[in-house]
């Protein structure tokens, strides 16, 4: 296949696995270290069974030349310390003919991998360790991968260097002289994946996951406050949060559960603190309750829900986008809320800044959902840009006279006052209340209270932010969320055809945006929705917000497999008759 | 004090009363607690607009709107995290929690405990009825177990009832005390002792419903005072405990734990520093 061997000098995937602490996962963050040190993107993510310790594992990495945000179609190599439970992983990390698959020496790989029609190569991945006093296959493996891909080994020794500083120079020796001799055992196959390194270095890279850079995206809005309940795959972001936010004199609370967590939220953010949660769909289900408090005591909350395989506990530590529905629909009562989606995992830091900019700005509930795939994922990314989002909030500043905290009129905001402002206390109210904030069940109150929290969300000015809208194409692919980098590779390839395609990926669910959605559609004939959920939730909510004279065609998937660009442009081949 | 109110004359209770009416029946206890929270901010000599009164779900629920402090009526059971979330980051007010048996035993049982267990400075009070009074007429979880009237439970609940101040106590509250709503002035001493303790206070205040509970009434003629003073042991606390007919009036336990109280001042300029940890040292 010429169009792979293109591809592969400036894109190369790897999968390394191996069961109970033979230690892929350190493997392949020093391995995606070194790639950034020496001028390479890439992405890191992870898999592994629901053994807390021990288990099968997989670290899957794509290392390029250019920014990357997805996995490839293949994986280029393969290697496995050993094959206890890899035939787990077949799904999800596919072969092809021109892959290499690697394995301990007299160990057969399962035929579930070499059906693809891969290449094989043992090697003594044990013996070579054994050679060096303290010795590691992972170390030697990382070696191997090295000089499978051309990857100079300085930038892996200084890795090397930097992490292990703590175990000792006896560590850093022999992780040293194993990772020299695995790259020493690869015979032939030397530099046979070969990625053209740019002798122009990077000069900003930051190597960051979605959920930490969603933390810093919400300490930069101005949150300074965080209660939390631990859950996966949520729990990476409040453990960056907790140290972080105390360097920014803010604080981290540890709750007894999601009620205790989002009502800590709307206490702190009444007396003035921007504040934030994280979560993931079970921890969202029990909030629901008190976001719609939020919404009708006008308090601004930013929960973020970072998705994992539903319903129920699911599939905790993989990937879906299934609570679309819930975040959207899931407030009882008419509750108008924020509902945004961060598209990559550069994305989870403005999109994270941009949620509380707005739910302080427009006094509501914002829930923000990342998922599984882009918060768990380690990326080599460009530094993103600063932007100008914190949060804003309208404050009743100075004592008046007869203040009326759900006064009504103009854009629907009204000032808000802090406890400690003199003359302006009033009672914020989860019942349907009269301007003053007293307790109203009176049908014009009511009528007028609703109007007021709608309309200060539907009238603001989104700019455009609220989506991310591609090429030039009749036919469109509408697509959300982690979903968009494989569609993005798609029309790279397509364009590669000569075929143009259209995406629109919206940033802001809610509230929807017709007219900014017409306009991007202008001219569309056609469009495939492309998401990872079961239910087509993304597509059937494009039909109730967004009707079009052309019917949408769905493309969904459930989790946890990733949806890959060929199936993408598969898809769009044959529905979009090209 | 060295905030400055708006007025210089003293605070009279009714100067932290709000004009709106509340929705009680005639004759109901928390009447008499409404006037026990006014008399006791103006003993402290509190200014209004540095108070906060928190409360969840029932009838004794809407008593923040019937004072002219900042409040927040929030949704049933979850008063407590709410409270505790603007404490910890509002430490310059005076945080107080307000509800009923059913709001802060039963729904919000657990928050209770934590909310005990975390010990962040402000004073939980709970109006005591043994019944849900808003849906009319339900077992609450300090109801007795041999109450026959309550619409869902028509043979009894039949389930031992919440014993709060065995719970407070046994999960870390660092004040303890019961009140009756029959003596507003000593409910409203027990309140100011209770604020101005460090730490979380639980105050119990026997409020009857005589709508749904009209037995109730006799609560003036069974209540008592405690003989005893208050302990800071809770093991005396404990023994006391042991022998409470649940109609002891007074101040059981003033412990000494540390409060909660993380440290909490904002700075926005080191946010950036924040990224060097991303940077890669190419």
């Amino acid at each position: 296949m010429e169009e792979h061997k293109d591809r592969a000098s400036s894109s190369i995937s790897i999968a390394l696995i191996g069961s109970g602490g033979a230690g892929v996962m350190t493997a392949g963050s020093m391995l995606l270290e070194a790639a950034g040190r020496a001028g390479l993107f890439g992405i890191m993510t992870r898999s592994a069974g629901p053994q807390i310790r021990g288990g099968e594992a997989a670290a899957m990495l794509r290392l390029a030349t250019f920014p990357v945000e997805s996995h490839d179609n293949e994986f280029d190599i393969l290697l496995a310390i050993d094959w206890l439970n890899a035939d787990r992983f077949r799904a999800e990390i596919p072969l092809g003919t021109q892959s290499l698959i690697i394995g301990e020496t007299d160990a057969e790989p399962p035929q579930a991998f070499t059906d693809s029609g891969a290449r094989t190569l043992e090697l003594p991945l044990k013996q070579i360790a054994r050679e060096t006093d303290g010795g590691r296959e992972n170390m030697v493996v990382l070696g191997v991968v090295c000089s499978l891909i051309g990857l100079p080994l300085e930038p892996l020794h200084q890795v090397l260097e930097s992490l292990l500083k703590r175990k000792g120079q006896a560590a850093i020796d022999s992780s040293v002289a194993c990772v020299d001799s695995g790259a020493a055992h690869t015979g032939k196959h030397q530099g046979s994946y070969q990625l053209s390194l740019s002798s122009e270095k990077q000069c900003d890279l930051w190597n960051i996951s979605g959920n930490e850079a969603a933390g810093l995206g919400a300490i930069r809005g101005g949150v300074r406050f965080v209660a939390a309940y631990p859950i996966t795959p949520a729990t990476e972001l409040l453990e960056w949060m907790a140290p972080a936010l105390e360097q920014v004199g803010g604080i981290l609370v540890q709750a007894e559960d999601e009620l205790a967590s989002v009502n800590q939220l709307i206490g702190a953010s009444f007396g003035g603190t921007p504040s934030l949660t994280a979560t993931s769909g079970p921890g969202l289900a029990l909030m629901t309750e008190s976001i719609g408090l939020a919404v009708a005591s006008e308090t601004p909350i930013v929960v973020v829900d970072v998705m994992r395989g539903g319903p129920s506990t699911g599939i905790p530590t993989k990937s879906e986008q299934s609570d679309l529905n819930i975040a959207i629909y899931g407030l009882h009562g008419d509750a108008p809320h924020l509902v945004l989606a961060p598209m990559s995992v550069a994305d989870c830091l403005f999109t994270t800044q941009w949620a509380i900019h707005l739910a302080e700005k427009l006094q509501t509930a914002a829930i923000v959902l990342s998922d599984q795939n882009l918060g768990q994922t380690r990326a080599i990314i460009e530094r993103p840009a600063d932007v100008a989002f914190v949060s804003g909030r309208s404050i009743q500043e100075t004592p008046m006279e007869g203040y009326q905290r759900y006064a009504v009129g103009g854009n629907g905001v009204s000032p808000m006052a802090l406890p400690g402002t003199a003359g302006c206390q009033y009672t914020a109210d989860g019942l349907e209340h009269a301007p003053s904030g007293i307790p109203s069940s009176r049908a014009e109150d009511h009528r007028q209270q609703l109007d007021k929290r709608r309309d200060k969300l539907v009238n603001h000015d989104y700019g455009d932010h609220w989506a991310l809208i591609e090429g030039e194409g009749e036919f469109a692919v509408i697509t959300w969320g982690s979903s968009l980098a494989p569609v993005r590779e798609a029309r790279a390839m397509l364009l590669s055809d000569g075929i143009d395609i259209r995406i629109i990926a919206p940033r802001l669910l809610l509230p929807v945006q017709p007219e900014r959605m017409q306009q991007a559609l202008a001219g569309v004939t056609g469009a495939l929705v492309v998401e990872q959920s079961h239910g087509a939730q993304f597509f059937h909510y494009l039909q109730a917000f967004y009707p079009q004279k052309f019917e949408f065609m769905s493309m969904a998937q459930p989790g946890p497999l990733p949806i890959r660009p060929e199936q993408v442009v598969a898809d769009i081949k044959t529905r979009g008759k090209y | 004090m060295d905030q400055t109110s708006t007025s210089t004359a003293a605070l009279k209770p009714k100067d932290y009363k709000s004009d709106t009416k509340p929705v009680w029946c005639p004759g109901c206890g928390d009447f008499s607690v409404l006037s026990a929270f006014t008399k006791a901010m103006a003993a402290m000599q509190l200014d209004p607009e540095r108070v906060v009164v928190i409360s969840g779900i029932g009838c004794s629920s809407r008593i923040p709107a019937y004072l002219n402090v900042y409040g927040f009526h929030a949704v049933h059971g979850r008063a407590l995290p709410v409270g505790i979330g603007l404490k910890i980051t509002r430490p310059d007010l005076t945080v107080m929690v307000a509800g009923g048996d059913g709001d802060g035993f039963s729904i919000g049982g657990n928050h209770f405990m934590q909310a005990c267990r975390r010990n962040v400075d402000m004073t939980y009070v709970v109006m005591d009825n043994q019944v849900y009074g808003m849906t009319k007429g339900q077992a609450s979880p300090t109801t007795e177990p041999d109450w026959e009237r309550g619409k869902l439970t028509p043979h009894g609940t039949r389930i031992n009832p919440f014993y709060p101040l065995v719970i407070a106590l046994a999960s870390g509250a660092n004040f303890i005390a019961r009140a009756s709503s029959n003596d507003p002035n000593g409910a409203a001493r027990v309140i100011t002792e209770a604020v101005q303790h460090p730490g979380f206070s639980f105050v119990q205040i026997l409020s009857p419903c005589i709508t749904f509970r009209p037995e109730q009434r006799d609560w003036k003629k069974i209540v008592h005072p405690a003989p005893v003073v208050a302990t800071a042991d809770p093991a005396v606390a404990a023994r006391r405990l042991m022998t409470d007919d649940n109609f002891f009036i007074g101040t059981l336990f003033k412990g000494e734990r540390v409060p909660f109280t993380p440290e909490f001042e904002p700075r926005a300029e080191s946010a950036h520093e924040l990224e060097t940890a991303f940077r890669m040292s190419a």
